[in-house]
């Protein structure tokens, strides 16, 4: 229990952070993003006091208010769910725009790093179980993939997949033309048809880290003199490889899943800039480009609560999976 | 030296060693000529953008500056994953559990979206700058791995008998604890070398990089702009990737040797060597003769 209440504490602690970030930055930079961004949405139509006190709190303001309750301004606004106006796509609120944005990435991140996670310990559990062997002389080579930028492969990708041999679609999320959203076969369909390129690129780039990470512990671990006892006793090699090896060395990949997730975040901002793909990175930089404050904050607001909560998921799932873990505490 | 440290260093060297001296002997790589995008061949060895500018010269530029970028934030990161993984774990209490929530903390805030946000309120970058930002946010992973061993390493039986001696704390974490970390912070620096000069790369790719300045990244950019990519001109957005591509397997692989280093049972483990280890036919008929 006392396990439990550290960790809910430390992503307490993370997430107070986060939005202190979020609130410091725009204040602590050169410039006058209020002023830019009320002027820009002062083209758009007319600015009310209201929207004009939303934008204050959210980046700041030059009329001296205190620090301190600026700062309760902002997190009041926060606890509404109040995120300002988006200038790229006026009227719409931001957390409109994160909420359509959103799904597309998670379900684009999520299921190409579950299937990169799996996929990389299965290779890599069987190639530290036969070390030497062709297998694990293909770590180095899946190694050189990853320091590849993402979106340089992307770029690779979609030269010859979509322009030399025309088997996928260049960009977007789903058939624009064809399709009407909805949860019918026909666009869930269009949706895997587009999102298997974007989905390869991570997968590709990211596979050798979890091939390499898993491979070397399995190495560690075939040394230990339990690996020897359990092979004494005549188990069965499939047995010892799963029970005895891979379910012990799964556990600092698992636990690495902290560091990893930031580069797949980060990886598929830039991954989806090259398709087009109408995810989070992509608004995010629409809103970069459009000089939108108030998007950007928001996004990155998003973007750092989503892998804090990822993160405390992994964290939960492994204290259940190591009872090391509880037992120290 | 292992053959995985000679191949890194044979690939990497030779891309150090031309951005180091590459810029001397190019011409000036924005000057603008009038022969519009051409590939290679005759007086520009790998062609020209669609502005007459050489590749050449600006792949030489390029790696001069992505070099320096990731020269910068190995230094930064050495210093400040040193400071709060390694000091903070010998330290111990109160100072190592605020070290520790901090790093903690940085690691879970995802960087790249971080350093997209704060260029952006950043009109002028010059490439210290953007360096600068991306080792604050990329630090904090190293930290975490240094910390796990200084405090393995502090609770050793010789640190405890130093201390006994009455060894100074300042030595004990210099002379005694500090050269068993070495290999570690080595394998930590190249990471971060890797990591900043995609980071930048990535950084650049999205137009928010280094103004005014060339790197890998914004050569890979402009060709973007460009249309490199439809225009089929291949001599233009290959060799900046391959050449990051390169440099960061050269980086990859040397990590892997010093991997092997560190942990040793990672080293001598390939088929043919435990193939060594059976007896022969002479040994097993001798043996055998042994034990009837």
């Amino acid at each position: 229990m006392y396990h439990l209440l550290r960790k809910l504490g430390f992503y307490l602690v993370a997430l107070w952070a986060a939005l202190t970030v979020n609130f410091a930055i725009p204040r602590m930079m050169p410039g006058d993003p209020v002023e830019i961004m009320l002027s820009k949405l002062g083209q758009k139509g007319p600015v009310t006091e209201d929207t004009r006190e939303a934008i204050e709190a959210l980046l700041g303001t030059g009329a001296g208010r205190p620090l301190w309750s600026q700062y309760r301004d902002y997190l009041a606004g926060l606890a509404h769910g109040d995120l300002g106006v988006s200038v790229v796509f006026f009227p719409a609120p931001v957390s409109t725009i994160i909420g359509q944005t959103l799904p597309w990435t998670i379900g684009l991140i999520g299921l190409a790093t579950v299937i990169s996670f799996l996929t990389g310990v299965g290779l890599g559990t069987l190639a530290g179980w036969k070390r030497g062997s062709w297998m694990d002389n293909l770590i180095p080579v899946t190694t050189m993939f990853q320091s590849v930028p993402y979106f340089w492969l992307a770029l690779i990708l979609l030269f010859l997949l979509g322009s030399v041999w025309p088997l996928f679609p260049l960009n977007g999320g789903y058939d624009v033309y064809e399709v009407t959203p909805g949860w019918t076969g026909e666009f869930l369909g269009s949706v895997v048809y587009y999102g298997t390129l974007p989905a390869l690129t991570i997968i590709i780039s990211s596979i050798g880290g979890w091939m390499l990470g898993m491979r070397n512990m399995m190495v560690s671990t075939l040394s230990e003199d339990y690996m020897l006892t359990a092979e004494a006793k005549g188990l069965r090699p499939g047995r010892i490889m799963r029970r005895y090896a891979a379910r012990n060395a799964v556990l600092p990949s698992v636990s690495g899943f902290a560091i990893s997730l930031g580069f797949v975040v980060a990886g598929s901002i830039v991954t989806e800039a090259v398709f087009s793909y109408p995810g989070i990175g992509s608004a995010l930089l629409q809103a970069v480009g459009g000089n939108d404050y108030a998007l950007m904050q928001g996004i990155f607001l998003i973007i750092t609560l989503s892998v804090l909560g990822a993160n405390l998921l992994v964290d939960l799932l492994y204290s259940v999976i190591d009872p090391r873990t509880r037992a120290q505490s | 030296m292992s053959p995985k440290l000679i191949a890194g260093l044979a690939l990497g060297a030779p891309i150090v060693i031309f951005g180091l001296v590459g810029p001397l002997l190019v011409q000036d790589p924005a000057r603008v000529g009038d022969i519009g995008l051409s590939g290679p061949g005759g007086e520009h060895l790998l062609g020209t953008t669609q502005t007459g500018q050489d590749i050449l010269a600006q792949l030489a530029y390029a790696t001069r500056g992505s070099l320096i970028v990731g020269a910068i934030v190995g230094a930064l990161t050495l210093l400040l994953s040193g400071f709060f993984g390694i000091v903070g774990a010998y330290a111990g209490g109160w100072t190592d559990e605020a070290f520790s929530l901090f790093t903690n903390v940085m690691l879970v805030i995802p960087g790249l979206p971080l350093v997209i946000v704060i260029s952006t309120y950043l009109p002028e970058r010059s490439l210290t700058l953007v360096a600068i930002v991306l080792a604050i946010t990329s630090w904090a992973g190293s930290a975490r791995v240094l910390r796990g061993s200084t405090l393995s390493l502090r609770n050793r039986d010789y640190v405890k008998a130093s201390r006994v001696a009455g060894e100074k704390r300042w030595r004990i974490l210099l002379v005694e604890i500090l050269p068993n970390l070495i290999p570690l912070l080595a394998a930590q620096v190249v990471f971060a070398v890797i990591f900043a000069i995609l980071g930048e790369a990535g950084l650049s790719y999205l137009g928010l990089g280094a103004t005014g300045s060339f790197t890998w990244g914004t050569m890979l950019y402009y060709a973007q702009n460009g249309l490199a990519l439809r225009l089929g001109a291949w001599w233009w957005f290959v060799p900046p990737g391959l050449l990051l591509a390169l440099f960061g397997a050269a980086l990859a692989l040397i990590n892997f040797s010093i991997d092997e280093i560190i942990n040793p049972k990672l080293r001598n483990q390939t088929r043919s060597a435990r193939r060594g280890w059976r007896m022969s036919r002479e040994q097993l008929r001798k043996a055998k003769e042994a034990t009837l």
